[in-house]
C-alpha cells in the first residue's frame, strides 16, 4: 500500500532578524505508512514539533521550508495553493493535535461551537444542528459523555479536554492524525485514557495512522509500531519499536534509552547515566555528525563528514560506526 | 539497597530531622471549603532521601509549601530537630531548609549575573563572609554541581540552558549548606539526557554531605530511582508508605496499584 504521508529531504529553518537561520529540521526523509503508529522522539529542540508543523501545513513565518518535498494523497503539499490545502488536506486528510491543544479551546464558547466551525468549514451546507448531531454520535461511538458538547472548556478536566479535542479533530475521518505531545501535561491515568482513545480511533478505522510525537520513549514502547529518533534537526535512527527500544544501535539512541527512568528493578540496581553536554546550537550546528561532540564512540570521520544512511530491513541508521 | 537497609537499622536510634504531625490544610470556608492536605504525618531522617509522590491535586506541593513555611498549616505541626518551625525565626529555619523548584526559567531575575544571583545567598548566612571568601565558596559550590565557574560566573540567565539553570539553583542551595533540601519536581522541565545527571548529582551530594532530600514529584520512575522511601499521596492523604522497592513491587493500596499499572514501563505492554 502507498504511504500516507512522505517527507523528502525536508529542510525547515526559522529565520531570525538579521538573517541568521535556525536549522530546526535539516534534511529529514521519513514516511508514514498505512495502519501504523509512528513515534517521533527526541529531546526538546531536536526539531520534532517543527517537523510536525510542516507536514501538517500549520507552519508560519518565521519558520520557512527552504528545501524538500512533502507529499500526501497525491498532492505536493508545499506547492499546493492555500485554499486547496484547506479544502482537501487540512482536517480532512491530515488532522493535527498540536502541543497544548487542550488549553487552546476558546474559553468563552461551548465545546460544540468548535465542532460546528470545524464541520461547516468543510461542509458549508451543513446546519448547526446536523453538525452537533454528528459530533454527538461520534462521542457516543467512542463512549465519551455527550455533555462535553454543551460544556465550557473550564468545566472539563485536562484529560477530558484533550480527549474531546482529539475526537473533534477526527470528525472528518482523516487518514492521518499528527499528535504532538498529546499526553505530556496529563496524569498517568488520564494519559492512559488518551492512549486508549487513540487506539480505538485506529481500531474503528476512523483514522488510519498516527504520527505520535513525544519525548517519552516508554510511552512509545506501548503504542508505536515504528519509531524515528531525531537529534539536532536530523534523524539518527528509524526502526521498528522492538529495534529501537530493545536493540538500539545509534550511540544517541542507546544513550537516550539508557537514561530512561522507569519504575523497574533494572533501573534501581544500576547507576543510570545521562548524556554529558547539551545539544548543539542549531544556528551553527557542528560539522559532520551532529551528535559527535557528545558521543563517547566517535571516530575521526564523525567530526568531518555527515554520516550517510544505512538501511537493513526496517531499520535505517545514520552513523559512521555502521559503515 | 544497602543504603536503604542501613538507614532502616539506624533509624531506630537516630532522631528524625523533620517531623510532620497531623498536618492539615484547608482552603476557603463553608461551602467552598477544600481540604488540600488531611492529617498527614511522616518524618525525614538525617541523610535520607524520600519522595512524596502524587498526581496533580494530591496535595503534595501544598505539603511542601507548609514545610517551607510558605504557607500556614490549618492544623498540625512541623518539628525540625525537635523544634516547632513556627516558633523559629524565618532566617534561622531557611539556613537549614532550602528548596529548588520546577521551573528553572522563572526562578531567576534576568538582569542579574550568576555571580550576583549566588552572592545573594550570603545574606542568609549570619556571619560576615569576605568578598574573596565568597568567590571561593561560589566556585566550590558550582564545581560540586558540575558547572564551570570560570566560564559561567558572569553570564546572565538567558545564556544558560535549563539544565545549567537547575544546577545553579542547586549550587545556590548548597552555599547555604542546608540539612534538608526540598526538590519540587526539579527535573520535569529538563530533558531526559540531562535529567539523570542532575539526579545522580543530588544523590551524591546527599551521600557526601549527609543532606536529606525530599522530592515532591509525580514521576514514579524518578522517585523509585532516587529514594530510600516513598510516600504516596492521593486526595490530600498519604495512602501508602514504605521502602521504594517494596512499594513499587508489592503495592498494597488500591490507588498505588492503579497508579503503577498506568505508568508506561519497558518490560510490559499495556493491554488496552
Amino acid at each position: 500500500m502507498k504511504n500516507l504521508l512522505e517527507a523528502q529531504n525536508l529542510k525547515a529553518y526559522y529565520r531570525l532578524v538579521g538573517g541568521t537561520q535556525i536549522k530546526a529540521v535539516d534534511g529529514v526523509t521519513l514516511e508514514l505508512r498505512p495502519n501504523e503508529v509512528l513515534g517521533i522522539a527526541g529531546e526538546s529542540g531536536c526539531g520534532k514539533s517543527t517537523l510536525a508543523a510542516v507536514v501538517s501545513l500549520t507552519h508560519n513565518p518565521p519558520l520557512n521550508v527552504v528545501d524538500g518535498q512533502v507529499t500526501a494523497n497525491g498532492f505536493d503539499l508545499l506547492t499546493l495553493p492555500k485554499e486547496e490545502a484547506r479544502r482537501e488536506i487540512k482536517g480532512k486528510y491530515i488532522s493535527v493535535v498540536p502541543q497544548g491543544a487542550m488549553n487552546a479551546l476558546n474559553p468563552t464558547t461551548r465545546i460544540q461551537s468548535f465542532a460546528i466551525d470545524m464541520l461547516r468549514e468543510h461542509h458549508p451546507e451543513m446546519t448547526k444542528q446536523e453538525a452537533i448531531n454528528l459530533a454527538r454520535a461520534r462521542l457516543q461511538e467512542l463512549s465519551l459523555p455527550e455533555r462535553v458538547l454543551t460544556s465550557y472548556p473550564h468545566e472539563l478536566s485536562g484529560g477530558m479536554r484533550q480527549r474531546t479535542v482529539i475526537v473533534l479533530s477526527t470528525l472528518l475521518n482523516p487518514r492521518v492524525l499528527i499528535a504532538d505531545e498529546p499526553t505530556s501535561a496529563l496524569d498517568v491515568s488520564s494519559q492512559k485514557a488518551v492512549i486508549r482513545l487513540l487506539m480505538t480511533l485506529l481500531d474503528e478505522q476512523i483514522i488510519s495512522s498516527i504520527a505520535f510525537i513525544t519525548h517519552e520513549l516508554p510511552l512509545l514502547r506501548q503504542v508505536a509500531d515504528r519509531i524515528a529518533i531525531m537529534y539536532a534537526g536530523k534523524l539518527v535512527e528509524v526502526g521498528t519499536m522492538e529495534e529501537i527500544i530493545f536493540q538500539p544501535q545509534h550511540p544517541y539512541t542507546r544513550a537516550l534509552m539508557g537514561s530512561m527512568l522507569v519504575p523497574e528493578r533494572q533501573v534501581r540496581e544500576r547507576r543510570v547515566e545521562g548524556i554529558p553536554g547539551v545539544p548543539p546550537d542549531l544556528k551553527d550546528p557542528p560539522a559532520g555528525c551532529r551528535f559527535h561532540p557528545r558521543c563517547a564512540q566517535r571516530i575521526d570521520w564523525c567530526t568531518q563528514e555527515e554520516p550517510p544512511s544505512k538501511t537493513v530491513g526496517d531499520r535505517t541508521i545514520w552513523c559512521w560506526l555502521m559503515h | 539497597m544497602v543504603l536503604a537497609n542501613a538507614l532502616n537499622n539506624s533509624k531506630k536510634q537516630r532522631q528524625p530531622l523533620l517531623q510532620v504531625e497531623n498536618l492539615t490544610k484547608v482552603f476557603g470556608s463553608g461551602k467552598h471549603e477544600v481540604v488540600a492536605v488531611e492529617d498527614v504525618s511522616f518524618e525525614i531522617y538525617p541523610g535520607e532521601i524520600i519522595s512524596l509522590l502524587g498526581e496533580s491535586g494530591s496535595g503534595k506541593t501544598t505539603t511542601a509549601r507548609m514545610i517551607l513555611r510558605l504557607s500556614q498549616p490549618t492544623r498540625g505541626r512541623i518539628l525540625f530537630n525537635g523544634r516547632d518551625i513556627q516558633t523559629m525565626k524565618g532566617i534561622d529555619y531557611w539556613r537549614q531548609v532550602q528548596a529548588i523548584f520546577q521551573d528553572p526559567f522563572s526562578s531567576f531575575n534576568s538582569f542579574y549575573s550568576v555571580h550576583s544571583f549566588l552572592s545573594k545567598a550570603f545574606r542568609l548566612k549570619g556571619n560576615h563572609v569576605s568578598k574573596a571568601q565568597q568567590r571561593a565558596l561560589m566556585e566550590e559550590s558550582m564545581e560540586k554541581v558540575g558547572l564551570n565557574a570560570e566560564e559561567l560566573l558572569f553570564k546572565r540567565p538567558h545564556e544558560l540552558s535549563g539544565g545549567q539553570r537547575q544546577r545553579l539553583m542547586i549550587a545556590r542551595a548548597l552555599l547555604i549548606s542546608p540539612e534538608l533540601l526540598i526538590a519540587d519536581e526539579p527535573t520535569s522541565m529538563i530533558d531526559a539526557s540531562s535529567r539523570v545527571g542532575i539526579l545522580n548529582m543530588l544523590m551524591e551530594l546527599s551521600r557526601d554531605l549527609g543532606m536529606s532530600i525530599m522530592f515532591i514529584t509525580h514521576d514514579i520512575g524518578l522517585a523509585y530511582y532516587t529514594s530510600d522511601r516513598l510516600l504516596i499521596m492521593n486526595k490530600g492523604r498519604i495512602v501508602e508508605r514504605g521502602p521504594s522497592v517494596e512499594v513499587v513491587e508489592n503495592p498494597t493500596n488500591e490507588y498505588t496499584r492503579r497508579l503503577l499499572a498506568d505508568v508506561p514501563t519497558l518490560s510490559k505492554k499495556w493491554a488496552l
